[in-house]
């Protein structure tokens, strides 16, 4: 089936998210979206799934009309959508979830026919290599099963067109590489996909064609034979970019953070660390790989003194870590957190007010009971220019700033004090180009001044440009450590799904012994 | 720093998981002494505690169930105390719960051998009288059941069944037509439901305050109406006929069973139906698939074309409908004429017995029943000369119910999205 958006326009208030898009997707190929977040993939591929109505323009199928109402109307055209967060209902089966909305029935009153949904499901996954229990609850299997499910729904709908968003986003390095294999297998059988993403390598690896969005139109369509890394990253971003980190050698010093034994459940009661040991030196970054929800949030959590372990220590320059957040951040810990709207900054507040959300309380901000209104707006001031803030004014509220400044924001308020210890989780997560450049030189800035760096990331780019030593995390455990030259993509990413380091087998799961190689040296 | 393979490390989880067993093991002990002490030394050592299991004009009667009355208050606190050490000692693991519930009868039969020594006390009857008080509790959970499924808080339920025993009682009186008042009924707690739903769904208003609201205009708008119209026009508009028990034929002889069960009006059988129909409708067909898919995850729903906005005002205006039905049991399924605040929290009961329940139909009532149980004691005991005070006795089926949702709310799962309102993008 052959698709084509026709000058696509969708503007929300006060932004164009899409302006005068087009699009064509011949029947049997995979078709690469790619963009920086924020460029106008999603809002693109919700406007042809029918979840927004776009303000010009039109949808072209097999080169006739169409007009979708609702997402209803998109499936009834063939059209599938694998949405980057997953639209499972947790508590349903493989084949509850597969069916909502399509279901089976037999019997006036719609009495669901669960034998005959199942066995279509099982027939589509044997036919396409994805296996699955059709009969499993979903919130027990893991992402990458969660995603063949999105798949099979699709197919299931007997959909003719697939789009993908940020598939890979959830995935191993091998799971991705079975993804493709599925991919492949379906375009092979004239299915057409859209594959939305932002990673270079992957477009390069298995696109037909491409299609490079920048702030919401098209920058170019090629093909993986014409471009290579440089020249895709230039579409996106519009100037040439830089994709490593300069940085001297790290000068590490004495132990700043150890964890020892640290054992941390999260809301279901598993072991989300377990029995984890680090040190981290005053002086180096060490980074932490590793596929999401592999224990990492928890971990930061338990350090930054949000989660409480269960058993263990955190060690701050030999001293136990206070339990509040409040305590470790006087005891000079900056936290970078995972979700910056969620965890760091407060929407509705004013870029001055975010700047002392961990300090209001201190003097010059604060004394007894008042608030010391001067003294947060010099402050402001003051961090702004230093950390190149672009915002109309310091009383504008930081939910109305880009991604890229709201993560300076924290930075400021973060690095703007004696500190001895950051931890930063996901620390250039959704940002453009530019933005990652100046989160890295500032991190590397504040090694280089003896701070101690915990860096946690699913970006291996990332990983590997500013660990002086990568740990790779799985399942609650450290499985092993390496220096920057050790850490090949292929090393990392059989480590990321849980190899063993020596003989490649899977690590040993059961067993109260740590896996060998777990700690880190102590000199 | 070697790495020690450690030994059984407890994590604070399992110790305070530990700490709360042994809690409920002293509990159960002190428990077991003063059943021995209340129910076992008070009384005299040759009483005998007679229940009465049919009446005596049954067709098939059974003799009188008697039993040492002391003697059974020991041998039942003595299974009690064994399930305080075991709990203290081993713990049950995850049966916790079923040895919870078979301390809970144990206490309560021997409560009821110690209220019963020396006199007889009719069982059955007792028995009947709970299903009976449980029926507005099971309406108003079965009304939350549709509600909550598809993920809007239903707090009015106390509301609605006001508004229906008020309405059914007026229009039964006016039209000396029973059915119609239950028509009535029905009807208004679907409107009622109706404006919940708009202001819940349509603008979002927080669901407990518009509950409230709605509960809070019922109460008024029903107690002004009582004295200005009900009272003048008693005869007119405050007497409404009142449905009589039907007895099904061969069931509702059955000993025991039989007059529990099958010799109501039909309130009772039309629970049992909605009952039974709900329940296969939410978890065997497509309707209930897109109630619970709406319910726990809307956004997921939306993307396969269920329309989530449809979905939640219908059940929404079901639930509110099942509610007014079960307000008039108040008036034309049991006293016959309407008094002020004559639901007396029943509606929150109701909400209680879902979550007990687990948020399913079945659940719901058989948690009812618990609260209508202890309804049930309460009235009896006050028939009964007994030396407990009657403003003691009325506590009981609240005293329950704070027990129930301060102990066991906490562990049970309600939908996903349950009071979350949806906003379309």
């Amino acid at each position: 089936m052959k698709l084509e958006l026709r000058g696509i326009t969708k503007r929300f208030p006060g932004v164009v998210a899409n302006r005068d898009v087009d699009l064509i997707v011949q029947a049997g190929e995979i078709h690469a979206l790619l963009g920086e977040n924020g460029a106008g993939k999603s809002t693109l591929m919700n406007v042809l799934y029918g979840l927004y109505r776009p303000d010009d323009g039109e949808i072209l199928i097999d080169d006739r009309v169409v007009a979708f109402d609702g997402p209803g109307d998109a499936i009834d055209a063939g059209i599938g959508m694998v949405h980057q967060h997953f639209m499972l209902v947790p508590v349903f089966t493989v084949t509850e979830n597969v069916m909502l909305g399509v279901e089976t029935t037999r019997g006036p009153l719609g009495q669901l026919d669960r034998r005959a949904a199942r066995e279509r499901i099982v027939e589509i996954s044997e036919r396409h290599g994805l296996h699955i229990d059709p009969d499993a609850t979903v919130e027990d299997l893991p992402v990458g099963v969660r995603q063949r499910v999105e798949i099979i729904k699709t197919l299931y709908r007997q959909s003719n067109v697939l789009i993908l968003d940020e598939p890979s986003a959830v995935l191993t390095p091998q799971e991705t590489e079975d993804l493709f294999a599925v991919m492949r297998s379906l375009v092979a059988t004239g299915t057409s996909i859209v594959f939305i993403t932002h990673k270079l390598n992957e477009v390069l690896e298995v696109a037909d064609r491409i299609t490079v969005l920048r702030r919401g139109t098209v920058a170019g369509t090629t093909t993986p034979a014409e471009a290579n890394r440089e020249e895709l990253a230039a579409m996106m971003v519009g100037r040439d970019v830089q994709l490593v980190v300069d940085r001297t050698p790290a000068q590490p010093g004495e132990p700043i953070l150890e964890v020892r034994d640290l054992v941390v459940r999260d809301e279901r009661g598993h072991n989300a660390v377990n029995h984890l040991d680090l040190t981290v030196r005053a002086g180096e970054i060490l980074a932490i790989a590793g596929v999401q929800g592999n224990g990492q949030s928890e971990l930061v959590e338990a350090i930054t003194g949000l989660r409480e372990p269960d058993a263990g220590d955190v060690l701050l320059a030999g001293q136990p870590l206070a339990d509040t957040p409040r305590d470790v951040f006087e005891a000079g810990v900056a936290h970078v957190p995972e979700d910056r709207m969620e965890d760091g900054l407060i929407a509705d507040f004013t870029v001055a007010d975010n700047l002392v959300l961990n300090s209001y309380w201190q003097p010059p901000f604060a004394s007894g009971l008042r608030l010391h209104g001067e003294a947060i707006v010099s402050n402001a001031e003051t961090l702004v220019g230093e950390y190149d803030i672009r915002t109309p004014s310091i009383f504008n509220p930081v939910g109305n700033l880009s991604g890229g400044n709201q993560q300076k924001v924290i930075a400021a308020r973060e690095f703007s004090r004696p500190i001895k210890l950051i931890v930063a989780a996901q620390p250039t997560r959704g940002l453009d180009v530019g933005s990652i450049e100046y989160i890295h030189r500032r991190i590397v800035a504040k090694r280089d001044e003896g701070a101690a760096v915990l860096i946690v990331s699913s970006e291996l780019d990332e990983v590997v440009a500013l660990g002086d030593r990568i740990a790779v995390m799985y399942r609650g455990r450290i499985v092993d450590t390496l220096s920057p030259e050790e850490a090949t993509p292929e090393r990392l990413g059989l480590l990321m799904g849980g190899a063993h380091p020596e003989d490649g087998e899977p690590v040993d799961l059961v067993g109260t012994a740590p896996a060998a190689g777990s700690e880190p040296s102590d000199g | 720093m070697t790495a020690a393979p450690a030994a059984p490390v407890m994590t604070r989880a399992e110790r305070r998981l530990r700490t709360r067993q042994r809690i409920l093991g002293v509990v159960y002990l002190l428990l077991a002494v003063g059943m021995v002490l209340a129910f076992g030394v008070s009384v005299g050592g040759d009483a005998s505690s007679s229940f009465g299991l049919t009446a005596p004009t049954a067709p098939i009667a059974l003799p009188n169930l008697v039993v040492p009355s002391a003697t059974t208050a020991y041998l039942l606190a003595a299974v009690v105390a064994f399930a305080g050490a075991v709990q203290l000692t081993r713990g049950f693991g995850t049966r916790w719960a079923v040895v919870l519930g078979l301390v809970a009868f144990a206490f309560v039969f021997a409560f009821l051998t110690w209220v019963a020594a020396g006199q007889s006390m009719n069982l059955t009857g007792l028995l009947e009288t709970t299903v009976q008080r449980s029926v507005p509790i099971a309406f108003g959970a079965l009304s939350g059941v549709l509600c909550e499924r598809a993920g809007v808080v239903n707090i009015a339920i106390e509301g609605m069944l006001l508004s229906g025993a008020f309405v059914s009682a007026v229009v039964a009186s006016a039209f000396d037509n029973p059915w119609l008042g239950m028509l009535a009924a029905i009807l208004v707690g679907g409107l009622l439901a109706a404006l919940l739903a708009v202001l819940a769904i349509r603008y979002r208003v927080d669901q407990i305050i518009a509950g409230f609201f709605i509960n809070i205009l019922v109460a008024g708008l029903t107690a002004f109406l009582s004295v200005r119209l009900l009272q003048p026009y008693q005869n007119e508009l405050n007497t409404p006929e009142r449905l009589g028990p039907i007895a099904i034929p061969f069931l509702s002889d059955i000993p025991v069973l039989g007059p529990v069960l099958f010799r109501h009006n039909i309130f009772v059988y039309l629970l049992f139906g909605l009952i039974i129909v709900i329940h296969l409708g939410l978890f065997y067909t497509r309707w209930g698939l897109r109630v619970r898919a709406v319910g726990e995850h809307p956004k997921a729903a939306d993307t396969v074309g269920v329309n989530v906005y449809w979905v939640r005002y219908s059940n929404v205006i079901m639930g509110g409908m099942v509610a007014g039905l079960g307000g008039a049991f108040f008036t034309i399924g049991s006293t016959g004429g309407f008094e002020r605040e004559m639901t007396a929290g029943r509606g929150y009961i109701g909400l209680a017995a879902m979550i007990f329940g687990g948020w399913n139909p079945i659940g719901g009532f058989l948690a009812a029943l618990v609260f209508g149980f202890a309804d049930a004691i309460q009235s009896r005991l006050s028939i009964l000369s007994i030396a407990i005070p009657s403003e003691f006795l009325l506590m009981v089926p609240y005293v329950v119910t704070i027990i129930v949702v301060a102990g066991l709310v906490g562990r049970a799962r309600a939908p996903a999205a349950d009071g979350k309102p949806y906003v379309k993008e």
